[in-house]
């Protein structure tokens, strides 16, 4: 399954916003992601599974994609979560 | 009459009585479901899906940045984990409305035990189950209050989904018992302007109808003031109304001293907010924004388009740009990958710079080629800078490359020591307040826990600031404040009083900072920072500098 390690950009981590926008576009993608962090693995495209995953800023997850177009869904997804959206 | 303290957030002073926020509905009862687990979850799928709608609506009413929390509230109320939760629960004999209670618990408790920012955030978690338990049982949504006559908002906490429908004709000010200043109450007050106070212990004793003074200003909440107090707040807020008076122009002390105000970019999309709130030019643009997302160093003509766009929006006023500034803390891989135990005090800014020579170079060229075509003043500076051999060398660099006018950043205390041997080849220094205060009391930015620290209005750090800017006088050279600490308007005149000679600051802060100075000469200006100076702590020296103007007013 195609996989890509990511470290988090956002200053505060994945929290209310920026969780929601990643797991937005994962649910857009329409097939299975999944963010895992050390052990623990989620559906992506649960906002309360990826923000229960603790993820802080310079954390390192690695998302995983199945099935069709998982490449440029990993981009996007990869883009999303190296922006720091708590850029002021 | 008692006083209550707190985090103010903004400087509005404002009367008024106070309206309770309704209490949280009653946790529902563990007594088994008596209609079965098709029907409760069929109860459960209609709340859902009512609430995540209702959320939305608000949402797309207040727009913004308030929209974009209510559609990560809204999409809690859709979450296919959640559900997964709720669904177990049904099917263990609970009603629809335990079952989402017990759902949402478990997510909050988890969320409250990973402290710091994320447990801020179990607010929002809470209203969410409290509008889907709301429609479960019938009962009304809780939410701000409404009333005819203004009134002074008292809540624990409020939620996204309060603040953003807040009638501001009627709540002059919201006062919270919870809440940091990073809370969801402090970022929209902060947005929206209104007066708030957060984190004030003993709120929730407060009944309606209870007569308070609230001074953001001071984080002070007078409970029954006396005719005296309500004199006193009257005298300030007229004050302060007339100091929104100041027209847009130049920043200038009383005595015309003219203290230019510049506003601080990330990117070049708020140069129009800059210039609409009379920014005088840019202080400090950041650069990093062109290279985060990339996975290689975007190249000279990518750069240069950017410039010249930012150039061209401030034709013959001066803007600084700041070169990149990453390090182990905002990763560029083709910077320093390396893991860093310590990234704030790692390869950061001009190291990593001086280690990949080429980015810099690159950028120093796209931005020659920029100012070549604009009548615009560029300066341009280097970030992180601990030395004067850091600084000679950056300084010959740039100035190699065509760069006119090549000075650094002072952020880090061993710079502000050194100043008069720092500043000797920088055409100009301009004081980050923010890593400053970081390095000088030793207390990480991002670390909730040690967040009491990080307070500009600290003597040893305006001490650092004070050897800056003597060392500027003494050599002719300007010294700018580019960090949040510009933007305090009281703050701002004590800088001034240490020697800074322009302030930079989001444009938002501007109007603000303006009016104050306004207010003050440079002689005056100079007894206030010798006040703050002489303080043995942050809160000290603010109430130092409070009570050497009231004695003065």
């Amino acid at each position: 399954m195609p996989e890509r390690t990511v470290v988090v950009a956002s200053a505060h981590g994945l929290h209310a916003r920026p969780a929601a926008l990643f797991s937005q576009a994962a649910a857009r993608g329409g097939v299975p992601v999944t963010v895992r962090k050390g052990a623990k693995s989620v559906n992506a495209a649960s906002i309360l599974g990826v923000i229960s995953l603790g993820i802080d800023h310079g954390d390192e997850v690695v998302i995983a994609v199945e099935g069709e177009g998982a490449d440029a869904l990993l981009d996007e997804l990869t883009e999303l979560l190296t922006t720091d959206h708590d850029a002021a | 009459m008692t006083t209550l303290t707190g985090i103010g957030i903004g400087r509005g002073i404002v009367v008024g009585p106070v309206l309770r926020m309704p209490d949280p509905l009653p946790e529902p009862s563990t007594m088994p479901s008596t209609i079965g687990p098709d029907s409760e979850r069929e109860r459960a799928t209609g709340a859902l899906a009512a609430a995540g709608e209702d959320i939305r609506a608000r949402g797309e009413k207040s727009g913004g940045k308030a929209q974009e929390v209510l559609e990560a509230q809204a999409l809690m109320a859709d979450d296919p984990t959640l559900r997964s939760e709720i669904d177990s629960k049904i099917d263990g004999g609970a009603t629809a409305e335990r079952a989402v209670f017990e759902a949402f618990d478990g997510f909050r408790e988890m969320l409250v035990g990973l402290g710091g920012y994320m447990a801020e955030r179990a607010a929002d978690l809470d209203d969410v189950a409290q509008r889907i338990i709301a429609r479960l049982t019938g009962v009304a949504a809780p939410g701000v209050p409404e009333s005819d006559t203004p009134f002074v908002l008292v809540a624990r906490d409020l939620a996204p989904a309060d603040t953003a429908l807040l009638d501001l004709d009627k709540v002059l000010a919201v006062v919270t018992s919870d809440g940091g200043p990073t809370s969801h109450t402090a970022i929209l007050a902060r947005e929206k302007s209104i007066t708030a106070i957060v984190g004030v212990s003993g709120a929730l004793g407060l009944a309606d109808g209870d007569l308070l003074i609230v001074d953001a200003g001071a984080g002070e909440i007078v409970v029954d003031p006396t005719l005296e107090d309500l004199a006193a707040a009257e005298a300030a807020i007229g004050a302060q109304d007339k100091r929104g008076d100041v027209p847009i122009g130049p920043g200038r002390l009383a005595d015309g001293t003219h203290i230019p105000l510049l506003a601080n970019l990330g990117s070049v999309d708020g140069i129009e907010k800059a210039v609409e709130a009379g920014a005088e030019g840019v202080g400090l643009f950041r650069t990093e924004f062109l290279f985060l997302d990339a996975t290689s160093a975007p190249s000279v003509a990518a750069q240069y388009a950017q410039y010249s766009k930012l150039l061209r929006g401030f034709p013959g006023k001066k803007v600084v740009v700041r070169a990149l500034d990453a390090g182990a803390d905002k990763p560029l891989s083709f910077l320093n990958d390396a893991k860093e135990e310590n990234p704030a005090l790692g390869l950061r800014g001009l190291r990593a710079l001086r280690a990949t020579e080429q980015i810099l170079r690159d950028q120093l060229t796209a931005l020659v080629r920029a100012e070549s075509e604009t009548d615009a003043d560029l300066w341009v500076m280097a970030p992180m800078v601990s030395t004067a051999e850091e600084t000679t060398w950056f300084v010959n660099l740039a100035n190699e490359i065509g760069i006119k006018t090549a000075g650094i950043m002072v952020e880090v205390p061993s710079a502000a020591i050194l100043a008069d041997r720092v500043l000797r080849d920088a055409a100009f220094a301009s004081i980050g307040t923010n890593d400053l205060t970081q390095y000088t009391l030793a207390a990480d930015r991002l670390l909730g826990t040690v967040s009491s620290f990080q307070d500009p209005w600290h003597p040893a750090v305006l001490t650092l600031i004070a050897e800056v800017g003597r060392a500027g006088a003494a050599l002719g050279k300007p010294v700018g404040i580019c960090g949040e600490a510009a933007a305090d308007p009281l703050l701002a005149v004590v800088l001034v009083g240490l020697g800074a000679t322009s302030l930079s600051m989001s444009p938002s802060a501007i109007g603000d900072v303006r009016a104050e100075l306004a207010q003050h000469t440079r002689e005056e200006a100079q007894r206030l920072a010798a006040e703050a100076l002489g303080a043995d702590s942050a809160k000290g020296a603010r109430e130092a500098v409070r009570a050497a103007l009231a004695l003065h007013n």
